[in-house]
C-alpha cells in the first residue's frame, strides 16, 4: 500500500502550487483557479487522513463534502463578482483594480 | 432543549425564507418597507433569544452531538450579532443601492446565522461551515453597489483574500484532524499532548492566517481599508462590528481550547503591539473618515487582541467587554458617517467643516462617539480600555500594556482631529440646517445612550461578561 506520507507530500505541493497561483498570477480567474487547487489540496489531505488513521467513522468524508459545497458557492460568488467588476471596468486583472489603496 | 438552543438559528432561516416571499409580494413603491420588517424581525429573534435561549447552569454545553457548544460565551455572542445586524439594516434606510432590494437584507440575515454558528462552533466541520456562511454573504453585500466602481472593487478584493486566508485556514484544520483523528474541539487538546510541538505550531499559524483575516490582525490587515472604504457604508459599519466580533469568538474559543497558552500567549501578545500600532499611525495621515475609521478598527483589532493574549478568565471577560462597547461606539460612528454622506455626498473629512452649526445634536453625539474611540472617561471605551490593560498587567505582560497606553495618546489625536473639523472649521454654506431620517437618529441615539452606560452604569454589563467569560474555563 502507498505510504499515507506520500498523499500529504503531494498535498503540500498542491497546496504551494495553488498558493504560488493565488500571489502570482494577475488575471482574477487564474487566482480563483488556484484558490481551488489550495481547497482540493486540503481535500486530498482529509481523505488520506481519514483513510489512514480512522477508516472507521466519517468525519473526514463529511468534512470534504462539505468543502466541495463551499468552494462551489464561493466560486459562485466570486465569478458573480468578476462580472460585475468586467462590466464597469472592462478588465480582469487584479492590478489594474487600483481605484482604492493606501 | 437541544431545540431550544439553537432556535435564534431555526428562526433565522425561516426569517430569512419570509423575507424572500415578502420581497417577492412587495408592489415596487414599498420596498422602503423592508428595512423595518428586517428590523422588527431580527429584534423578535433576538427577544426569542433571551427568553428560550439562555443555557441552564451547570447543563452539559455539548449538543448536536458535540457540533455546538451551548454556553454563556456563544449565547452573549449571539445576541451581539443579533443586535448589530438589526441596527444595521436600520441604517441601510435610505441608501438608494441597498436598502430598496430585498436581496441585500436576506444576505444581512444569513451572514448573521453564520455568525451565530461561529460563535458556538464545537466542531472544526462546524466552524468551518459557519465561518463561510457568514463571509460568502458578506463579500457580496460588499460589492452590492452594481453601479459603482469602488463597491464592486471592494467586494471582490475582500472575496479573493478571504477565499486566500480560508483555504490556509482550512489547511490548519486538515492538519489538526489528522493528528488527532477527530475534529470535535474539545477533543483536540488530549489528542494533542502526544503531536511534537513543531507541527502543531505548524497548524497553528495556518488557523491564524484564517482567524486573523477575520479579525484585521496584522500582517493580514490589508484588505480592511480597502473594503471599508469601497463597501456601502452601512456594510462597513457591519463589516467592522459584527464581523469582526464574529472571528474573535472563534479566536478565544479555539486557541483557549486547543493550544497550550504558552504556544500562543507571545505571537499574540507581539501581533497586538504591531496590529495596534500600525494601525494608529496610519490612521493619522487618512483624509477620508471611512479610511481613517477601518484603520482605527485594525488599532481597537490589537487592543482587543491584547485582552486574548492575557489568556485568563478576566482576560476574556474583557475582551468580550470591549468588544460590546466597540460595537455600539463603532456602529455609531458609521451611523454619523452615513447621515453626513446623505447630506453632503462626501466622505472626506474635509467636508465635515461647519457641520456643528448645521446640526448641533448630530456634531453633540459624534463628540460622544469619537471621545468613547479615544478613550475619554466616562464613556464606554475609557472603561473598556481599563479593563483590557489591566488583563495584561495582569498576565505579566506589562510591556504591551505600556504600548496600548502610548498607542490610545496617539489614536486620540486623530479622533480630536475630526471634532476639530466638525467644531472648529467653516466652509461657505454651513448654516443650513440638515435633515436627519428620524430612523437613523433612533438608532444613533440609541448607540450614544449604549455607550454612555457601559461607561457609567458598567455592573449589570460586566456581571454578564464576567459569566460569560467563566463558562468557557
Amino acid at each position: 500500500m502507498i505510504p499515507l506520507s506520500w498523499y500529504l507530500i503531494l498535498a503540500a505541493i498542491l497546496f504551494g502550487v495553488g498558493l504560488f497561483g493565488v500571489l502570482a498570477r494577475k488575471n482574477v480567474i487564474a487566482i480563483l483557479l488556484g484558490i481551488e487547487l489550495m481547497l482540493n489540496a486540503v481535500n486530498i489531505n482529509l481523505l488520506a487522513f481519514w483513510r489512514y488513521l480512522t477508516p472507521e467513522d466519517v468525519t473526514g468524508q463529511i468534512f470534504t463534502v462539505m468543502v466541495f459545497v463551499v468552494a462551489a458557492a464561493e466560486v459562485a460568488v466570486g465569478l458573480a463578482l468578476v462580472i460585475s467588476v468586467w462590466r464597469r471596468r472592462a478588465t480582469a486583472y487584479a492590478d489594474e483594480l487600483d481605484l482604492l489603496k493606501w | 432543549m437541544e431545540i431550544l438552543a439553537i432556535l435564534p438559528e431555526i428562526s433565522l432561516v425561516v426569517f430569512a425564507a419570509i423575507l424572500i416571499i415578502i420581497d417577492l409580494r412587495l408592489p415596487k413603491g414599498r420596498k422602503e418597507l423592508l428595512a423595518y420588517i428586517t428590523f422588527a424581525g431580527l429584534a423578535l429573534i433576538f427577544v426569542l433569544a433571551i427568553l428560550f435561549s439562555r443555557p441552564a447552569d451547570g447543563g452539559d454545553p455539548a449538543i448536536w452531538f458535540g457540533m455546538l457548544r451551548h454556553d454563556l460565551l456563544g449565547f452573549t455572542f449571539r445576541l451581539v450579532f443579533l443586535a448589530g445586524a438589526a441596527l444595521t439594516s436600520l441604517l441601510a434606510v435610505e441608501w438608494d443601492s441597498i436598502s430598496k432590494r430585498g436581496e441585500f437584507y436576506i444576505l444581512l440575515v444569513f451572514s448573521t446565522l453564520g455568525m451565530n454558528l461561529m460563535a458556538s462552533a464545537g466542531n472544526l466541520v462546524m466552524l468551518f461551515l459557519a465561518i463561510e456562511t457568514a463571509s460568502i454573504p458578506l463579500y457580496a453585500m460588499a460589492g452590492s453597489m452594481k453601479e459603482d466602481d469602488k463597491s464592486t472593487e471592494a467586494g471582490f478584493k475582500y472575496l479573493l483574500f478571504g477565499a486566500m486566508t480560508s483555504a490556509v485556514m482550512l489547511y490548519g484544520f486538515s492538519l489538526m484532524y489528522g493528528f488527532s483523528g477527530t475534529a470535535n474541539i474539545y477533543a483536540l487538546a488530549e489528542a494533542f499532548t502526544s503531536v511534537p510541538s513543531t507541527p502543531l505550531f505548524a497548524s497553528l499559524v495556518l488557523v491564524l492566517v484564517g482567524f486573523g483575516f477575520k479579525i484585521s490582525m496584522f500582517p493580514l490587515q490589508f484588505w480592511a481599508p480597502d473594503v471599508y472604504e469601497g463597501a456601502p457604508t452601512p456594510v462597513t459599519g457591519f463589516l467592522s462590528t459584527a464581523s469582526k466580533a464574529a472571528g474573535f469568538a472563534v479566536l478565544a474559543r479555539v486557541l483557549l481550547a486547543v493550544f497550550p497558552l504558552a504556544d500562543w500567549q507571545i505571537i499574540l501578545a507581539v501581533l497586538s503591539a504591531v496590529t495596534m500600532t500600525l494601525g494608529n499611525l496610519v490612521a493619522l495621515w487618512q483624509k477620508n473618515i471611512k479610511r481613517m475609521l477601518a484603520y482605527s478598527s485594525i488599532a481597537h483589532a490589537g487592543y482587543i487582541l491584547m485582552a486574548l493574549a492575557a489568556g485568563t478568565e478576566f482576560g476574556v471577560n474583557s475582551m468580550l467587554y470591549y468588544i460590546i462597547t466597540y460595537l455600539l461606539t463603532n456602529l455609531a460612528a458609521f451611523g454619523f458617517v452615513i447621515v453626513y454622506y446623505h447630506q453632503a455626498g462626501s466622505d472626506e473629512i474635509e467636508s465635515y467643516a461647519g457641520m456643528s452649526r448645521r446640526n448641533a445634536w448630530l456634531a453633540f453625539g459624534m463628540l460622544f462617539t469619537f471621545l468613547s474611540l479615544g478613550g475619554i472617561p466616562p464613556l464606554g471605551g475609557f472603561f473598556a480600555k481599563v479593563l483590557v490593560f489591566s488583563a495584561a498587567i495582569d498576565a505579566g505582560l506589562v510591556w504591551l500594556a505600556v504600548i496600548g497606553v502610548l498607542n490610545a495618546v496617539i489614536g486620540l489625536y486623530y479622533y480630536l482631529n475630526v471634532l476639530k473639523v466638525v467644531y472648529l472649521k467653516r466652509q461657505p454654506g454651513d448654516e443650513i440646517p440638515m435633515r436627519i431620517n428620524p430612523v437613523h437618529g433612533i438608532v444613533l441615539v440609541v448607540c450614544v445612550i449604549g455607550v454612555v452606560l457601559m461607561g457609567t452604569l458598567m455592573a449589570p454589563w460586566f456581571r454578564l461578561t464576567a459569566e460569560a467569560a467563566r463558562s468557557i474555563f
